[in-house]
């Protein structure tokens, strides 16, 4: 039985649906290139490829430090280690510069997807202690972001950042360290479901095939050290089929992890467990026992028969019936790189030029800070779980919403509709007027209304919520013609300070009470 | 006839008591004039827990040392035990401390510190993930429930929250979280109990706006769960701004730590007269499986200074309370999802492990070290765990039991299995108990031995009980249940049985006894 494809109206609001869950936030470009489009080629568009991207520069250079081996400007993800302050300033650079990649995303799922391996393939920049590791490691997820998951499962286990932080590099036969061979199975492949049964052994026999591998600071890479290598046979539990991995010495030893993830790759838990997690990070979080019958196994079953390729699981996903159900649209709260980089990518909030990047990653950085006060610090998830909205039962995306963190997103909105966040002389901040004059037609008090929902929102509102939000722009008057007055006379005279005012202020007003409804926090 | 008056009265001696959960039973509770008065005060109390979560898994060997035990642990982990003269030795106890722990052994010192040995469940998990999840669900090892062990606690206490809340018995939040993260340990059957505060003093105003109706979807169920904490946060916003604010100076607290900044905020509500019950704060990145000390000087590092920053930021806390006048309202536990095993890695550091001391602290804990030093084999071998004494729910319920004076129904359903009731809580407190003295008395003699020993086939196992429920599980030497060989209430006296091997594998194993308050584990050898 496949996964049912969505057969029904590719309208407007489907093609919302669809962008608001595969990019950080929907804009008025994003929508004009998709419209018109069917279902097919839109989703050949989101999983298209991508430009290659620049890696971040050296931002940092000021009067207190100096980086001795790259200019201003110049990327330093190859360079030496240098020092711990260089090595702070970089990481300050990675991060603000992820999140540049966010804001300035093409429309495709890549970065959402970087997202979604960056939660799955955990790892903290503050204990990975090196910059290039960490940068290193988030061009591998880009890089794979669509592609053979057995292939990055085994990337990732030889990845210098993900050797660091789960303690691979001292595995040694004289000292196995489980860490990584336990994280490998409970959380990168198998899961905790019920399905995956392996034992505690498991632990202990894919530990000794990890170990061997070290790191070159200088390559930034990791090596196979033959002489660190157990080369005993690893024998694992019934649940492997009491599978024996022959002990093998010199360089054949890095064999015994392609044999042990071709053993670990048999067991339809693996699919299952990446399917839910796909599911629980772009559909909804309660997988029922008839969503996992009629959803998640055939999904599964079709990325095993893909050999694990990626991208035909996210076409059926987002392709599918189940995705366009009524029940699940509108049901994801945000999380917080959606609700800071959405606002701005929204409401297309101007960033310092290309070429400036001092100003543009002080920009970057903030709303970096920003998204980290509300629980998700890009580059430091809180541990090797990832972030517990996609995993914590039963709560879930309820977990980002509580009274320390809605307090602090309606600060947020507020101070982005109002007075926006300047460094350096520079500003970003919402202009509600060129938002505004975006839509068809901003002049009816109506139309603007209901393209500003449309966007903003992903539940329908009352008329009494309508009539509302037409009273601030009204000033509680009662005549649709005031706000069309007002606003055809500032149109006509933009110069004009006092007249720009009225349809400011109210406009400030209006997008500010939206955004502080619970409505706005869903997508 | 109310099933606690059926268990205490009904019930011959002998009888197995329905089982629950996993071959633990109910306790049944003798009845106490004191609870029975104290139970319809519940509400009205002003009594604090907090809850000092050490994320990562603490190296419990490394923090409280068995220092008759010293020679055996040197070998297991030669390149991280503590130099054995910087240790500090607990009073009269064979016991020590590490020592950038100055701050709890004057706490110690002052009679208010409370260390527990190896506190732990059967079949430990070694997942961060799980074992934290056991630790704030209390459930067993092979169950998975989705509420926390307070959030049912308070749902008892507090009945219907949060509609109708605040009321004029509790104006202030139930529970509260010290950062922006609220704990799965205060989740409730249907809500939330808790709230989560990073700055009381500047808690912002939300809007209330026209409020449509929720669609009956996904989203309807999302959007009505966003609107409630909106209300909340509201509601609580001025009670707690209002109690920040009567507090003017604090005692001083130290720089650079996590865990200080937190438990400053809390001493602020609770000068300022919250009646909030439990308060939860955390300090991470105890997952130390290589280097956690230096080398060289063992006694510094990265477990040092983390161990530093828990007993300062205690230290400072207790010092503010009492600053403020409060200290006596004030009982504080610290825990971690799993202690680490007994031999170090060659990198310095240690791998996941199973039991681990804890800390409860306060002015009416009762001083001491409860439990006896754990046993370090003279060989260990890499999967080696230290065998649990107390399971932690005995820690949670006895807290609850002789803290807030909770009665028995309510600590039933928020314990969902027995416990033992421990001399945790002074029975200054009010809620009666035995003195941790008394009770290590009794532990003194062997309780529980098994002839022949080795054994291969079957062995006599021999008990003492002083009357009342009984259980004796044998665990192996990772810590593992490998089964319950009795559960059932006797009469007081010495009482012997015939253990059938039902195929152990020869090595060595742990008999733990549990006789109400008292428990001792002893080792069992299966001879090849």
């Amino acid at each position: 039985m496949p996964v049912k494809a969505y057969n029904g109206t590719f309208g407007r609001p489907e093609l919302i649906h669809l962008l608001k869950r595969s990019l950080f936030g929907v804009k008025k470009i994003d929508m004009t290139i998709y419209s018109g489009k069917t279902l097919s080629e839109v989703l050949n568009g989101l999983l298209g490829n991508e430009m290659a991207v620049n890696p971040p520069v050296n931002n940092y250079n000021d009067a207190t430090l100096s980086d001795p081996t790259i200019p201003e400007g110049q990327s330093w993800v190859n360079a030496p280690y240098g020092n711990g302050t260089i090595n702070s300033r970089r990481l300050g650079s990675f991060t603000s510069w992820w999140t540049g990649m966010m804001l300035d995303q093409a429309p495709t799922l890549r970065e959402k997807m970087v997202l979604f391996w960056h939660n799955h393939f955990s790892t903290e920049t503050a204990t990975v202690g090196d910059a290039r590791y960490s940068y290193k490691t988030n061009a591998l997820l880009r890089t794979y972001c669509f592609g053979n998951f057995r292939e990055l499962v085994k990337l990732v286990s030889l990845d210098p950042g993900m050797l660091k932080y789960l303690n691979g590099y001292v595995n040694t036969k004289t000292a196995p360290d489980e860490n990584y061979a336990r994280e490998l199975q409970e959380l990168f492949t198998l899961g905790k479901g019920p399905g995956s049964r392996y034992a505690e052994s498991d632990v202990k026999a894919a530990a000794k095939v990890l170990t061997g591998y070290r790191l070159d600071a200088n390559a930034i890479t990791s090596i196979f050290d033959v002489t660190r290598h157990d080369t005993t046979d690893k024998q694992f539990s019934s649940f492997y089929n009491n599978t024996i991995i022959k002990g093998q010495t010199g360089v054949n030893g890095t064999k015994e992890l392609d044999e042990m993830l071709n053993m670990i790759f048999l067991q339809n838990e693996v699919s299952l467990y990446i399917c839910r997690r796909l599911y629980r990070f772009f559909i909804y979080y309660d997988i029922t026992p008839a969503i996992e019958s009629s959803f998640i196994a055939p999904l599964a079953e079709l990325f095993r028969q893909s050999n694990y390729e990626i991208k035909p699981v996210l076409r059926a996903m987002f392709g599918s019936e189940h995705f366009f159900l009524i029940q699940n649209r509108g049901c994801m709260i945000k999380n917080p790189l959606e609700f800071t980089v959405g606002l701005c990518r929204e409401f297309e909030i101007t960033f310092p030029v290309k070429g400036d990047y001092v100003n543009q990653y002080y920009m970057w950085a903030y709303i970096k800070s920003q998204a980290a006060a509300f629980q998700q610090d890009i580059g430091d998830p809180p541990d090797v779980s990832g972030w517990p909205a996609y995993y914590q039962e039963p709560q879930y995306y309820e977990l980002w919403i509580n009274s320390d963190t809605i307090a602090k997103r309606n600060v947020f909105t507020d101070r982005f509709i109002a007075s926006g966040y300047t460094r350096n002389n520079q500003k970003i901040v919402i202009d509600p007027i060129a938002y505004t004059s975006k839509f068809v037609n901003p002049g009816d008090p109506n139309a603007l209304i209901n393209d500003a929902l449309e966007q903003l929102y992903r539940i329908d509102v009352s008329t009494a919520t309508r009539t509302f939000l037409k009273s601030i722009l009204l000033s509680n008057q009662v005549m649709d013609y005031y706000w069309t007055t007002a606003w055809t006379d500032h149109k006509n005279d933009p110069a004009n300070a006092p007249k720009k005012n009225i349809v400011n202020t109210r406009l400030v007003a209006m997008y500010k009470y939206m955004m502080n409804l619970a409505e706005y926090q869903l997508a | 006839m109310k099933r606690r008056d059926f268990l205490s009265k009904a019930i011959p001696a002998g009888v197995v008591l329905p089982s629950l959960i996993n071959g633990m039973t109910f306790k049944a509770f003798g009845a106490s004039p004191l609870i029975s008065a104290l139970t319809a005060a519940g509400e009205e109390s002003d009594r604090v827990l907090v809850l000092i979560q050490m994320n990562g898994g603490n190296d419990g060997l490394n923090m409280i040392v068995p220092l008759d035990q010293y020679s055996n642990l040197f070998k297991a982990r030669s390149n991280i035990i503590l130099p054995e003269k910087k240790i500090i030795k607990l009073g009269n106890y064979n016991t020590g401390i590490h020592p950038a722990m100055q701050g709890l052994s004057e706490l110690y010192k002052e009679g208010k510190l409370n260390v527990i040995q190896s506190v732990g469940y059967p079949q430990p998990s070694f997942s961060h993930f799980r074992a934290t999840d056991i630790w704030l669900t209390a459930s067993d090892s092979s169950k998975v429930i989705n509420t926390g062990w307070t959030g049912r606690y308070l749902d008892q206490e507090f009945k219907g929250y949060p509609i109708g809340y605040p009321t004029t018995a509790m104006p202030d939040p139930l529970a509260i979280q010290i950062g922006s993260f609220i704990s799965p340990a205060f989740q409730g059957p249907s809500v939330g109990m808790g709230m989560a505060i990073s700055d009381p003093v500047n808690f912002y105003n939300l809007v209330n706006g026209i409020q449509d109706p929720a669609p009956n979807t996904n989203a309807g169920k999302e959007l009505t769960y966003i609107r409630q904490v909106s209300q909340q946060t509201q509601q609580y916003a001025n009670v707690i701004k209002a109690a920040a604010a009567k507090v003017k100076v604090q005692g001083t607290y130290p720089t650079g730590n996590s865990l200080a900044d937190q438990l400053k905020i809390v001493s602020r509500l609770i000068a300022g007269g919250l009646k909030t019950r439990i308060y939860m704060v955390n300090i991470g990145s105890f997952d130390t499986h290589a280097a956690q000390v230096n080398s060289g000087a063992t006694e510094t590092g990265t477990h040092a200074n983390l161990l530093l920053k828990v007993s300062d930021a205690i230290k400072a806390f207790m010092d503010d309370l009492k600053l403020q006048n409060v200290s006596k309202r004030v009982v504080g536990m610290t825990f971690s999802e799993f202690g680490r095993r007994i031999q170090s890695n060659s990198s310095g550091g240690t791998d996941h492990g199973a039991a681990a001391p804890l800390f409860v602290f306060g002015d009416y804990v009762q001083n001491g070290v409860l439990g006896k030093n754990p046993t370090i084999p003279g060989s260990v071998n890499t999967n080696d765990n230290i065998p649990m004494q107390y399971d932690f729910r005995s820690i949670y319920g006895s807290i609850l039991e002789k803290w807030f004076c909770v009665p028995t129904a309510t600590l039933e359903a928020t314990m969902l299995q027995n416990f033992q009731s421990l001399p945790i809580i002074s029975s200054r407190a009010g809620c009666n108990g035995t003195s941790i003295d008394n009770l290590n008395a009794q532990n003194e003699g062997i309780l529980i031995a098994n002839f022949p020993n080795p054994f291969q086939a079957y062995t006599n196992i021999t008990y003492k009980s002083k009357g009342g429920h009984v259980l004796i599980q044998i665990f192996d030497i990772q810590g593992r249940l490998m089964g319950t060989v009795l559960d059932q209430v006797t009469q007081s006296g010495e009482f012997s049985f015939t253990f059938d091997n039902p195929g152990y594998v020869p090595g060595l194993y742990y008999a733990r006894l549990q006789n109400q308050d008292l428990q001792q584990v002893r080792t069992m050898m299966v001879a090849k």
